[in-house]
């Protein structure tokens, strides 16, 4: 026999979770759902801009930008918003409901890896569509390059930090994956708005803007476009997405349950 | 059945020898556990000791699922003391879990992992896993290793969960309701599997609402009824308590005369049918009958022997059939 179990440290070696994070990732290729919504949408989304002549012509009413140069940053929220409110909870919320968090829950893995695992998945997939988004705006389309490089991060960052929060959320009070998906879809189309995907901030009414700034993905398309222009993001936009972060962190944390 | 019955008989002597020193794997005590509008468990009792299958049995709803819920610490009780070797599941969650395997309803795996992918995962969270190989040749899942789980049949995922719930080298396996929706064949080789997990020296706990697996299966069976235990011990000795005793039929190489069992303190009445005699008693009655007879020059041919089972002992004690939640919930 080998040596009595309670010689042993009771917490799961580190390795475990470099194991399930290689669990994750093979799942996020085999059910490229994440991968979709996150990077492939977006994409043909930036191409189809770069085909559109027009879309290169610098306009008086946006400042001076092209329409595509505007566009690049309403993309990047658009990635994150869908990873953060479709594929983090459809995740968790699947694994909830089929009871993969129930027999996790009974071994000696803290539930609370599972979580960081899928954290970690999702924003892996987030900085590709950054990159991918960024190299390809810039390198294939001539977007103008990114003079607020600490800003433009910071602005990821909390964008990323604002949406997974809410993402989380919904992951915690969806009783299915149905609810989930119609839960996120709520949240998502209202905010995708105010982040100007069919219709650019600066084209909005003032009271409209005023209020799309408020929001957690309008903040942040303000933010990444101000990086993107060389000014650092406004504090206002930054102090918006750290509150929904923090707030809804909260929230999900207080009603999240494993089964 | 002979040799069912001899290894049974070398079983309970192995745990009359190792009885004085053997610990208790898990202890629980008074043990309550309300949910909103019902009371799941209201107040059970009752200890494991170490190297024993031990049968938690009862109908659907009876608060057998939520008692080991609350032993492995997956909910708290309201009330009640609980202690898996010597852990409080509450206070040291991590070392009860590092010491329980648990394989338990309602719970699944990710449907697109491989076999080998899920039990490789499932080795990492432990610091002294069993060798990997080595557990899918003993659960015949070798040539399963890379297929997906979703493409499993339901024998071969009980398979893989027991194996998961072995692969830490548990000390104490929780089983809840293993054989569920398995053919006839897989119940049977899923069986053997459990004596072979007790066979390594892991203490089983055995949560079932079939007789016949209890019977098979278990050192000593805890019935449940309405979150309370009606009665524990082995399964005979509550087959036993059923009242019901044990029936002796045979065919007498001569004639007799009735007075010769009815005065035997074990017998309880004696009928005659045609050839056979039929007899009613209890405690050592087979062997008191045939001896008996031989005393007299007669022989038992064609002996067939009747026990009460633990659906009787069930039926007697709450005035139910075990499985009459099953229907209802079909019907």
């Amino acid at each position: 026999m080998s040596a009595p179990g309670e010689a042993l440290p009771a917490s799961p070696p580190r390795a475990a979770f470099s194991k399930l994070l290689a669990c994750e990732a093979r799942l996020a290729l085999r059910e490229p759902i994440g991968l979709v919504y996150g990077l492939a949408i977006p994409v043909v989304l930036l191409m189809i801009f770069g085909a559109i002549p027009s879309a290169h012509k610098q306009q008086a009413q946006l400042g001076g930008l092209t329409v595509f140069a505007v566009y690049v940053p309403i993309l990047i929220a658009f990635c994150i918003g869908m990873l953060a409110l479709f594929s983090l909870p459809r995740a968790l919320v699947t694994y909830r409901e089929l009871g993969i968090l129930r027999r996790l829950s009974t071994t000696p893995l803290p539930p609370s890896w599972v979580l960081a695992a899928q954290l970690v998945i999702n924003f892996v997939l987030a900085v590709w569509a950054l990159i991918i988004l960024v190299v390809a705006g810039v390198v294939a389309f001539g977007a103008g390059a990114h003079k607020s490089p600490a800003g433009f991060v910071l602005a990821f960052l909390l964008s990323v930090a604002a949406l997974f929060a809410m993402g989380l959320w919904v992951a915690a009070v969806a009783r299915s994956a149905t609810a989930a998906n119609v839960m996120g879809g709520a949240l998502f189309f209202p905010l995708i708005f105010f982040a100007g995907l069919w219709y650019p901030q600066q084209y909005m009414p003032a009271v409209l803007r005023d209020v799309g700034q408020l929001t957690p993905l309008g903040a942040s398309v303000h933010a990444l476009q101000m990086a993107s222009q060389g000014t650092f993001p406004s504090a206002g936009s930054l102090l918006v997405m750290l509150a929904y972060g923090v707030g809804f962190a909260l929230l999900a944390l207080k009603s999240f349950r494993w089964e | 059945m002979d040799r069912r019955a001899s290894t049974k008989e070398s079983r309970t002597a192995t745990h009359a020898k190792a009885g004085g020193e053997a610990g208790r794997a898990l202890v629980v005590e008074h043990l309550r556990k309300t949910y909103p509008g019902t009371v799941a468990v209201d107040d059970v009792s009752f200890t494991v000791e170490e190297g024993e299958i031990f049968g938690i049995l009862g109908p659907n709803g009876a608060g057998k699922t939520t008692t080991v819920e609350c032993a492995i610490g997956l909910r708290t009780p309201d009330s009640g003391t609980i202690r898996v070797m010597g852990f409080d599941p509450q206070v040291d969650r991590a070392q009860v879990h590092a010491i329980v395997g648990a394989q338990l309803q309602t719970s699944a795996l990710q449907p697109r992992l491989r076999v080998g992918e899920i039990l490789d995962l499932y080795r990492s969270f432990y610091r002294d896993p069993a060798d990997a190989g080595e557990l899918l040749d003993a659960l015949g899942l070798r040539e399963k290793r890379s297929a997906f789980y979703k493409s499993l049949s339901g024998g071969q995922k009980q398979r893989l969960s027991l194996a998961l719930a072995l692969v830490g080298r548990p000390k104490i396996a929780i089983l809840d309701e293993m054989t569920t929706g398995l053919d006839p064949q897989a119940r049977r080789d899923t069986w053997e599997l459990i004596e072979g997990v007790r066979d390594r020296g892991v203490t089983v706990v055995l949560v079932t609402h079939y007789m016949d697996e209890a019977e098979r299966l278990c050192d000593r069976v805890a019935l449940v009824d309405e979150g309370r235990i009606v009665a524990l011990g082995t399964p005979a000795a509550l087959a036993e308590r059923a009242g019901g005793g044990k029936r002796v039929r045979f065919v007498p190489s001569q004639p007799f005369d009735d007075r010769l069992l009815t005065e035997l303190p074990e017998v309880i009445s004696l009928e005659r049918q045609g050839h056979h005699v039929l007899v009613n008693g209890a405690g050592d009655l087979v062997n008191t009958v045939i001896l008996t007879l031989a005393g007299a020059g007669v022989t038992a041919n064609e002996v067939e022997v009747q026990s009460a089972t633990l659906e009787d002992a069930f039926v007697k004690l709450t005035g139910r059939r075990l499985h009459e939640g099953d229907e209802m919930a079909a019907g």
